[in-house]
């Protein structure tokens, strides 16, 4: 029997920065277990730039920015076992026992006194966002497409549409337009782009590209192959309207209509999950409801972009690392709470008497937002945001956390127009020169 | 090229698939000929999978009469041919007093059509037994004998056991012409060229059963497509109903239900919709809506949002309703025609009776002493994951390596799987998704696909390019960039290039 420290599962931004975080709080046999045949995760196919400026000042490819954490990694000695995926994982004396095929070594067993979920998330398919019609070849995610493109240098089709407007599918537009196709039109069923703006921006506009806010499709034609897709304009009530309907002849429907944290495994191990972020519930050292269970990256929560997904998960690597030491003291906590306009905050409960950084998501893009941290009636954080959207992440650091605090709040107030001078705002700020790939 | 056969079987679903392995067990020369790529690509594969009781087809019809023979085939057919089955039973639920009425008839019907072990149950027994059913039922008709089965599954295994015992398998061949030869029986051609002549012919071709008919002359019937459509939803909805839930059934259709299948999803559908093109395969939004409207009335726990795909069947409805089986003015041409539900159900005993019938014509049946009614295992290692069988995972693994290489994570399928699956004769990535699962689970091959492709690209030589959902016409990947054109003397081009070089020629 394999026995060892600290599992990390998944090889990609967040499982190696966890791992080296855990290495360098002295784990030495943190083993690190990649399903794919190279370490690095999704970021080898986002061969676009803007990776890194948070993280490392520069602005780098998505291989470029793997790469440095692969060097990293090597630099550490940490065992990286690639082409293997972990089927199981159960209670045992030791902690947790991992059952794993290794294309190499067969089926592999190993005991972990912690094990940290690295495992990403997927793509919605058509299944998910039920597009009536015929289902002929030529419809796929965003994200294989980026795949067939960049890493087996396949073009899908040559006329093409794309629905939704996530940010995988804006730099596919962009992408596809380069190889020589054509991208007839984005659509989105919101009236407000799924993607950050630079991406509106870089990827579209600047390609003359048209995106449809509030139109959906409502009918894909073709037999063997995609022939045509009919969009329709979508009313408040989400239901199509004939008036307005057109259809676009194309031989290729791309998917971009959101990303999905990959729990499977996670719930094969009895963890607990959010229904609004579908990653695992965690408190503030990102331990899951699983004791020894840890979390991070976008299989807690889908980030914008993988700088702070590598951020999140040295801190989960360190918080692990002090689990597996026997010295995790969770301390008192308190819990925090979505409010208005919040879609969801990460962590969902915080340590009493120290400082906090929180994740979260508006629920609607707005303007002149106040976003308020408050303890009853005490605010402990306020910021004012020019302008939040639901594709940007918002970071908040807590100062303290007050010792007998009942529970934290998390909300928006929006501000009459012209009250005081903006002193921040969710893309210029946070993701300003970010082509914001997150880390799909 | 000429072929020929003493029987020739137009249609590779479960009916014709069905009949051809009945003939393998006699020494005779038989073709099945079938139109798609796969078998099973017409209607078979888009069936509910429930092998019926037989209590809703009206006593002394073929419908009943096959159902009920065809349901007892089933332990012993599973056994042979490794597919996946299970007597799940199925509940009738009725929510009026009216309803109970109808659940009397059926269940009278029932005892009439010789159907075994049939209940009327109470509210209390019946949400003991489904407690996820709407607490507002008043009763519900149990039927034990019911089933569900991988419908493709099923046929799959048909066609290779049939294969197994020396039918030829022409796939991708249309029939397009029919003839009389005089003295000996027919000569058929199809789309491509290829002619078969045969004395005896049986018209298993479902949906276009009356097409291929009138090739010979008769026309006496005529095929309705009646469209359904199914929603599947995500595993994790897990276990909301262990038996097939019907509603009372109406004239038309034995109405929408919530379907557990074999590999986990519940299924709810499906709608049932005369339509008159034959190639309508589309869902719709008012179909959807319908479903659920229905499904949530028995299982309230039912969502929308829990569906990670959806599908349509047509179903071959002959003019007249029950089916249409047996010998023809046509000397030596056999009807299997309008086998729409319980088809599936009644194939066994479907064959059986062709078999007869051909036997009647004059076709001499000497069997076959060294017929194999086993099927090669096909090993699932998904199956061994799910019920955390790792000793067995490890001994297959030190058997094969490949079963160590996990291509669909979703649904934990195998490189060896895949390998298996092509070496099984399945050429199209949906043919391989349907024989291995590989691509069926949420991400719905968003993550396998490519690795797909690249197996068969190893096993087979098929350029990506050329590589098909289902068949020619249906290719995934149209163009191959310059850079990875290893072949050409073309000059790579700079980006955004626009011209023909970038086509794949051919």
């Amino acid at each position: 029997m394999n026995r060892r420290g600290m599992v990390v599962i998944g090889a990609g931004p967040a499982g190696l920065a966890a791992a080296i975080a855990a290495k360098q709080q002295g784990i030495g046999d943190v083993l690190v277990v990649e399903r794919e045949d190279y370490a690095g995760g999704l970021l080898h196919q986002c061969i676009h730039d803007g990776f890194g400026l948070h993280r490392f000042r520069e602005e780098l490819t998505g291989p470029e920015y793997a790469e440095r954490y692969i060097a990293m990694a090597r630099k550490e000695e940490i065992e990286i076992l690639t082409g293997t995926g972990v089927l199981d994982i159960l209670e045992s004396d030791g902690g947790k026992r991992l059952y794993m095929l290794s294309e190499r070594r067969g089926l592999i067993e190993v005991e972990a006194r912690a094990v940290v979920l690295a495992m990403g998330c997927r793509e919605k398919n058509r299944g998910n966002v039920n597009i009536p019609g015929s289902r002929p070849a030529g419809i796929m995610t965003a994200g294989l497409a980026q795949r067939m493109v960049n890493l087996e240098g396949y073009l899908p089709g040559r006329e093409i549409v794309i629905l939704g407007s996530g940010d995988i599918g804006l730099i596919m537009a962009r992408r596809m337009t380069w190889e020589g196709a054509r991208v007839r039109a984005v659509v989105e069923i919101q009236p407000y782009p799924g993607g950050l703006n630079r991406n509106i921006v870089q990827c579209l506009n600047d390609f003359h590209i048209p995106l449809y806010l509030s139109h959906s499709i409502t009918d894909i034609r073709g037999d063997s192959r995609l022939e045509a897709v009919e969009i329709s304009p979508i009313d408040a009530g989400r239901e199509p309207r004939d008036r307005g309907r057109f259809v676009v002849p194309c031989d290729t429907l791309l998917l971009s209509v959101g990303l999905v944290p990959e729990n499977e495994l996670s719930l094969k191990a009895g963890v607990e999950l959010d229904p609004v972020t579908q990653g695992p519930v965690v408190d503030s050292s990102l331990m899951t409801s699983v004791e020894g269970i840890f979390a991070c990256g976008n299989v807690l929560h889908v980030h914008d972009i993988v700088d702070y997904v590598s951020e999140d998960a040295e801190i989960c690597g360190i918080t692990a690392a002090r689990f597996v030491r026997g010295g995790l003291d969770r301390g008192s906590e308190v819990e925090v709470r979505a409010g208005n306009l919040v879609r969801y905050v990460l962590p969902s409960r915080v340590r009493s008497g120290e400082g906090a950084r929180l994740s979260l998501r508006p629920i609607l893009p707005a303007e002149n937002a106040v976003l308020t941290v408050k303890d009853g009636d005490e605010v402990l954080y306020r910021r004012k945001y020019r302008k939040v959207y639901p594709s940007g992440m918002l970071r908040v650091p807590v100062p303290r956390v007050p010792e007998h605090s009942g529970r934290l709040e998390v909300g928006f107030t929006l501000a009459p127009e012209g009250s005081g001078a903006p002193d921040g705002e969710s893309g210029s700020d946070s993701f300003g020169g970010e082509a914001g790939s997150e880390a799909v | 090229m000429f072929h020929n056969y003493e029987v020739a079987v137009i249609g590779g679903g479960v009916v014709g698939a069905s009949i051809c392995r009945e003939l393998a067990r006699y020494r005779i020369r038989v073709a099945l000929i079938e139109a798609e790529h796969e078998v099973s690509f017409g209607t078979s594969k888009a069936n509910s999978g429930i092998i019926h009781a037989g209590f809703h087809a009206s006593p002394g019809s073929l419908k009943a009469r096959l159902a009920v023979a065809g349901n007892r085939e089933f332990d012993r057919l599973a056994e042979e041919l490794e597919f996946p089955f299970e007597r799940r039973g199925e509940l009738v639920v009725a929510f009026t007093e009216e309803e109970l009425q109808v659940l009397q008839g059926l269940f009278d019907r029932g005892t009439r059509n010789g159907v075994l072990y049939m209940e009327l149950l109470g509210r209390e027994r019946a949400l003991e037994m489904e407690p996820n059913l709407s607490p507002d039922l008043l009763g519900a008709l149990y039927a034990p004998t019911a089933g569900i089965i991988g419908p493709y599954e099923y046929c799959f295994a048909l066609a290779e056991n049939a294969v197994q015992n020396g039918v030829e398998l022409l796939l991708g061949e249309r029939v397009v012409w029919i003839g009389r030869t005089g003295w000996w029986g027919y000569q058929i051609e199809t789309a491509t060229g290829l002619k078969v002549s045969s004395r005896f012919v049986v018209n298993a071709s479902g949906l276009h059963a009356d097409e291929i008919a009138a090739m010979v002359g008769i026309t006496s019937f005529k095929i309705i497509p009646r469209k359904g459509e199914e929603y599947l939803l995500d595993k994790r909805v897990g276990n909301l109903v262990r038996r097939v839930i019907f509603p009372v059934p109406t004239p038309s259709s034995k109405g929408m239900l919530v379907i557990p299948t074999v590999d986990g999803p519940v299924m709810v559908g499906p709608t049932a919709e005369d339509i008159d093109n034959k190639r309508d395969f589309s869902t719709t939004r008012d179909g959807l809506k319908r479903v659920f409207e229905h499904a949530q009335r028995m299982v309230p726990a039912i969502r929308t949002t829990d569906v990670i795909t959806s599908f349509v069947g047509l179903r071959p409805v002959a003019t007249g309703g029950d089916f249409i089986i047996g010998e023809t003015e046509a000397p030596g041409f056999v009807n299997v025609a309008g086998i729409q539900s319980p088809g599936l159900t009644a194939s066994p005993a479907i064959a059986v009776m062709v078999r007869e019938t051909l036997l009647k014509q004059g076709l001499k049946l000497e069997v076959r002493q060294d017929f194999e009614p086993r099927r090669k295992p096909f090993l699932k290692i998904r199956k061994l994951v799910e019920h955390r069988d790792f000793e067995s995972l490890r001994r297959a693994v030190e058997a094969e390596g490949k079963y160590s290489k996990l291509v669909c994570r979703c649904e934990n399928v195998t490189e060896a799987e895949i390998v298996e699956a092509i070496r099984r004769g399945h050429l199209t990535l949906d043919g391989i998704k349907y024989a291995t699962r590989s691509g069926m689970g949420r991400c719905q091959g968003g993550f396998c696909t490519s690795r797909v492709m690249k197996i068969l690209h190893r096993e087979t030589g098929i350029p990506f390019e050329r590589m098909t959902k289902k068949g020619p016409g249906s290719e995934i990947l149209r163009i191959r960039l310059d850079k990875l054109d290893r072949g050409a003397e073309r000059v790579r081009s700079p980006h955004g290039t626009k011209g023909r070089d970038r086509e794949e020629r051919g």
